[in-house]
């Protein structure tokens, strides 16, 4: 929790990793991709503020105690949810696992969600693999990556009929959040691997999950906002957001802000740290100091209230994932409610002023 | 006698980041252009991250080439890209001419026209987003944005960057064409015009973003403190 001029905010970071990319576990002949790949990550890590920032080789592996301190101890965090990000082909043991993740369970159950992951393109053994994996650790999320390689795919859509069939598995299960990264990625090629609208259309065949779109689709924001205006079970997940622009460029975080605000809503954006790109506590407290500025250009944008802050550091990823949230803490949010979606706007009668 | 350098860097300055909409020689991607006094040039790029997509990737090199082996007086163009994971393949598919397809033998099934063809209309929202809104703060209304031809908006760089991108992708821009117009080419009607600008503004706040992000990157990761790592 963390509270600030007598105000008190649950803080769910909904996106954060405990990665290995030690030179240990580089995949021989392919150090070149394991280097390139993290090296990449600590480019976007040197967005953060300067006093931050860790040096190169500390941060190719953080220990369990740096996450202690860093998530719970100094970040102010509540709850936080790992996602798996997997990598075999350049980290031996993978870059961020399901297993991984979970050994810090052993150590910090009450706070943590361990997401799973699913692939279609590995048929029955997936789909069992996915039972498993539910069975061992309640998964009530997964985070796909469309455009990861496997063998001789290049990537897939999500309505591909196999992942169909796997989301369906995944709700069956009791699973209800699909996180799904559209954005910077691995291997995009002639795939366009920014595509939402496969999101689209999976989210109005699968009214009862909800599809969080990480990093809202950026460089593509556009595309994603025009698609989730019209999809009540569409979320913004904000890391990167914060994490990349709030400090580097924070004239375009207020744009893309207000952005959001306008498009998706304070109910649908959800807080993302994206640990250990960046460490949670500079997001957190900058986001509650955090106003839109006064300028013209920025006035017809919605402003951030108290209220809102509450909701998306944490009030909203703890509905979806039915977090306890103490009662003093609690405000209403339309997050995981069935709503209409903006009608106004798709139907070209906006109340925005030109 | 001709500046052939001048030449060489001006028509480099013709190519675009495709998702950016910028000129690779403002965005710092041009690390080096040097050129003999026989007429061979040789260009070395580079971009912000080792992963940045093969496929923009790749139509950069590929512009860069054909923009270079077009000046008067280049003997011969050699164009190469750094530091990226795909190096190997987008320098030498470029270098034999053999498109994006036959770069990435069996990895790629689509040549880049489509790609070229999103980010053009892109662009060409965002543009209208850019000459709009000196209008919108005058105090014109939705009628009156409607109504607007290219002929009423004064010239400017962006102004012939809008009617390029048209242009490139047959949407209407000469001078009689509305400045707000929908993707097919319509004009926008002026009860759709306050969400057209919105829409065209986020386009723009889009590319801006990713743009201003890029230039962060490639700023730490050409510092000298990633040269002293490496």
């Amino acid at each position: 929790m963390y509270e600030k001029d007598g105000e008190k905010y649950f803080v769910v970071d909904s996106h954060s990793h405990f990665w290995d990319a030690s030179k240990e576990n580089w995949v021989e002949g392919k150090e070149q991709f394991a280097k390139g790949w993290i090296d990449c990550f600590y480019g976007y890590h040197q967005l953060g503020p300067p006093e931050t920032h860790w040096d190169w080789d500390h941060y190719l592996k953080p220990s369990p105690e740096d996450f202690e301190r860093d998530m719970f101890v100094e970040g102010h965090v509540d709850y936080a949810i790992f996602q798996s990000t997997y990598l075999k082909e350049w980290y031996k043991d993978g870059f961020n696992t399901v297993d991984q993740n979970a050994a810090l369970l052993e150590r910090w159950g009450d706070k943590l969600i361990v997401n799973g992951r699913f692939d279609p393109r590995e048929g029955d053994a997936g789909l069992r693999q996915l039972e498993a994996d539910v069975e061992k650790y309640k998964h009530k999320g997964v985070k796909l990556y469309t455009a990861e390689w496997n063998g001789a795919s290049r990537g897939y859509k999500l309505t591909d009929p196999e992942c169909y069939e796997f989301l369906a598995a995944a709700q069956e299960l009791g699973i209800k959040n699909i996180h799904v990264h559209k954005g910077p990625t691995i291997w995009p090629l002639d795939k366009d691997a920014f595509d939402v609208a496969d999101v689209d259309h999976a989210a109005t065949d699968f009214q009862g999950l909800n599809f969080i779109v990480e990093h809202v689709g950026l460089p593509r924001i556009e595309d994603f906002c025009f698609m989730a205006v019209q999809e009540p079970n569409v979320y913004a997940g904000l890391s990167v957001v914060v994490g990349g622009l709030m400090h580097a460029r924070p004239k375009f975080f207020a744009k893309v802000m207000g952005e959001l605000l306008f498009w998706v809503g304070e109910d649908k954006m959800l807080f993302g740290g994206d640990y250990n790109i960046w460490v949670p506590k500079w997001q957190v407290e900058g986001l509650v100091d955090w106003q839109m500025p006064d300028d013209d250009q920025f006035s017809d944008y919605p402003r951030l209230t108290t209220a809102s802050k509450k909701k998306i550091l944490g009030l909203n990823a703890a509905k979806l994932y039915d977090i306890p949230v103490p009662q003093e803490l609690q405000l209403p949010t339309s997050a995981d409610e069935t709503m209409a979606p903006g009608e106004e706007l798709v139907e070209d009668r906006a109340g925005a002023q030109a | 006698m001709s500046d052939l350098p001048a030449e060489v860097w001006r028509a480099l300055g013709t190519v675009l980041d495709p998702e950016l909409d910028e000129p690779i020689t403002d965005l710092d991607f041009v690390e080096s252009c040097t050129v003999s006094p026989s007429g061979e040039v040789s260009v070395g790029l580079r971009l912000p991250t080792f992963f940045c997509a093969p496929n923009f990737s790749f139509l950069m090199v590929a512009d860069a080439y054909d923009a270079v082996a077009a000046v008067p007086g280049v003997t011969r163009a050699l164009v190469t890209l750094a530091d990226h994971h795909a190096s190997d393949e987008i320098n030498g598919g470029v270098a034999a001419h053999s498109g994006f397809v036959g770069s990435f033998e069996g990895e790629a099934v689509a040549e880049l026209d489509e790609l070229r063809h999103t980010f053009l209309s892109k662009a060409a929202l965002a543009g209208q987003d850019r000459l709009a809104r000196p209008f919108v703060e005058e105090g014109l209304g939705p009628d009156d944005l409607a109504d607007l031809t290219l002929a009423e908006v004064p010239d400017s760089m962006e102004l012939r960057r809008l009617r390029d991108r048209r242009c490139a992708i047959g949407l209407p821009y000469t001078d009689d064409a509305p400045l707000l117009i929908h993707g097919d080419g319509t004009r926008v009607e002026a009860a759709q015009v306050p969400l057209h600008l919105r829409r065209a503004r986020l386009q723009r706040v889009g590319i801006e973003t990713t743009a201003s992000t890029g230039k962060s990157l490639l700023k730490v990761r050409y510092s000298e403190e990633a040269k002293a790592r490496a």
